[in-house]
């Protein structure tokens, strides 16, 4: 057992070490990966950029708008799938998550650059958003499908039994029982959304850069512990929603 | 209209306008012809599909296929004897688990970063060893990032078969004298072969179609099928060509898939 035990630590420690580096420089007062001291200053740097606050706004105004439209969605249709199957929305849904995102993305551009000879719609804001949506009620409604199959229909029936119609026996009984399942998807969407990189940059029009394109950009022109700093932040924040998350679908 | 098509009918417009009409239209495209000005033209043409067959795309996909295979074998060797080690860790079971994914929770985009800040000639490899060693840009670099990307797509299921794996067993077999490989080799891993399988092809589909590890970690060397894609989509402006490749790319994901979830795996972790 003990080599086992060796070899699992360095397993978990080739995991975390790449990201615990990287945090770890963020505070360092140099350029470099030399070691020079403590500091803030790259995070003051990245507060400064406007950049990366405009990327900031976007992504935070995208996850905004998407993330309770792909719950609200997903959580009926999972609502809707729960007693009878849909086939073809379930093989949609199940297609949206077989698809390679470069392909989700490109099939996207193919559809709003056809659309816009129809609209002159261009892309911006309202594009990514939208497709945000479509690839997040999939992970939606596998949250929402995972709790209502342990939950027990007699209850609804009683409702109904005793009066209630369909949609109030659903908003008054059904509802408060899933409810800390929808925030944990709620919360799974808007990390999905602000961390979408591949699909948004392919949708996203010249005005509307999110985070992770603005993060893209500075990774591609070289070295900057700014983007050390915007990262360790971003690793922090998810790892806290995501707990969040977790722990309320455990309830 | 009952209720339960009602709770339907937002989920079914937005993923037949959003999911099913541009897979739709990426079909049409791959069978037209591209225009003068980057557009898509008549007539319709089966060419976009041989021209895959070029020796050039050829060793495109050759590639992908290899890099895909190489880091589904590495996440095995890797994550296996994590797996086991995870699944007989008793009450600290889900500590374990959780560490396992925690990484995984962050962004792709930062995990990614996090090797190019590692790996770059100015990087912390190379300013701890004092060399200016090109460890970034090649085939290694991109393996490095699925792997690391990718690895508890193996574990995962990996452990969820080792779990139920009976210890008593393991027990039987020492008893008949087997050696620890000989168990190995003769009983674990026969009985975790559903889990072995279902690892494998999650691990597969994501690397076959990658796209940022490659253009990040691989530079504009290592080109593979989603950066073709991508490319085909933005500089090159062949659409009807990258249609056809992004179907290609779709098709054979959704095959693996689909054997994936008829095979006694699915039935068995699911």
């Amino acid at each position: 057992m003990k080599p086992l035990k060796l070899y699992a630590a360095l397993a978990l420690a080739f995991l975390h070490a790449p990201l615990l580096v990287l945090i770890a420089f963020s505070f360092n007062a140099g350029r470099f990966t030399v070691w020079e001291g403590f500091s803030l200053h790259w995070y003051q740097a990245a507060f400064a950029d406007t950049q990366l606050a405009e990327g900031l706004i976007n992504s935070l105004i995208i996850a905004i708008v998407a993330a309770p439209l792909s719950t609200v969605i997903g959580t009926l249709a999972a609502y809707g799938m729960w007693r009878r199957q849909a086939p073809v929305l379930a093989g949609t849904l199940y297609l949206s998550l077989v698809t390679p995102e470069i392909v989700t993305g490109v099939s996207l551009l193919a559809l709003f650059q056809w659309l816009f000879r129809f609209l002159r719609l261009p892309l911006g804001l309202h594009t990514v958003i939208v497709a945000h949506v479509a690839f997040s009620i999939a992970y939606v409604a596998i949250v929402i499908s995972a709790r209502l199959r342990d939950y027990d229909r007699a209850l609804e029936e009683a409702a109904m039994d005793l009066g209630a119609s369909g949609w109030r026996a659903f908003t008054r009984v059904t509802l408060p029982v899933i409810a800390p399942a929808i925030a944990a998807a709620a919360l799974l969407s808007l990390v999905v959304s602000f961390d979408d990189y591949v699909i948004t940059s392919l949708v996203a029009g010249v005005d509307s850069e999110t985070l992770p394109m603005v993060i893209y950009a500075m990774a591609r022109r070289g070295v900057s512990p700014v983007v050390n700093a915007v990262s360790a932040f971003i690793v922090v924040a998810f790892g806290v929603l995501i707990l969040i998350s977790q722990r309320l679908q455990e309830k | 209209m009952n209720l339960r098509r009602l709770c339907l009918l937002p989920a079914r417009v937005w993923t037949a306008l959003f999911i099913a009409a541009p897979l739709a239209i990426v079909c049409a495209y791959s069978l037209l012809t591209r225009g003068d000005y980057g557009g898509v033209e008549q007539p319709w043409t089966l060419e976009n599909f041989t021209r895959l067959a070029d020796p050039l795309y050829l060793a495109i996909l050759w590639r992908s296929l290899v890099i895909a295979t190489l880091s589904t074998a590495l996440c095995a060797l890797l994550g296996f004897p994590l797996a086991l080690f995870i699944a007989r860790a008793g009450r600290h079971k889900n500590l374990l688990l959780q560490l396992l994914l925690l990484p995984f929770w962050t962004s792709f985009l930062v995990r990614t970063y996090a090797w190019l800040f590692i790996l770059r000639d100015t990087g912390l490899i190379n300013t701890i060893l004092h060399t200016h060693l090109q460890l970034l840009y090649n085939d290694g670099a991109v393996l490095l990032g699925l792997v690391y990307n990718f690895l508890p797509f193996f574990v995962l299921p990996m452990y969820a078969t080792l779990e139920k794996l009976d210890p008593a067993l393991l027990e039987a077999a020492a008893d008949l004298g087997a050696k620890p490989f000989a168990t190995l080799w003769r009983v674990i891993i026969p009985i975790s072969a559903p889990g072995i399988a279902a690892g494998s092809v999650l691990v597969f589909i994501p690397c076959l179609g990658a796209y940022l590890t490659p253009d990040l970690l691989g530079g504009g060397k290592t080109v593979m099928l989603g950066n073709l894609v991508q490319n085909q989509f933005t500089t090159a402006r062949d659409w009807p060509f990258g249609s056809a490749a992004s179907l290609l790319l779709m098709l054979a994901s959704a095959l693996l898939l689909a054997a994936l979830m008829r095979s006694r795996a699915a039935k068995e972790l699911m």
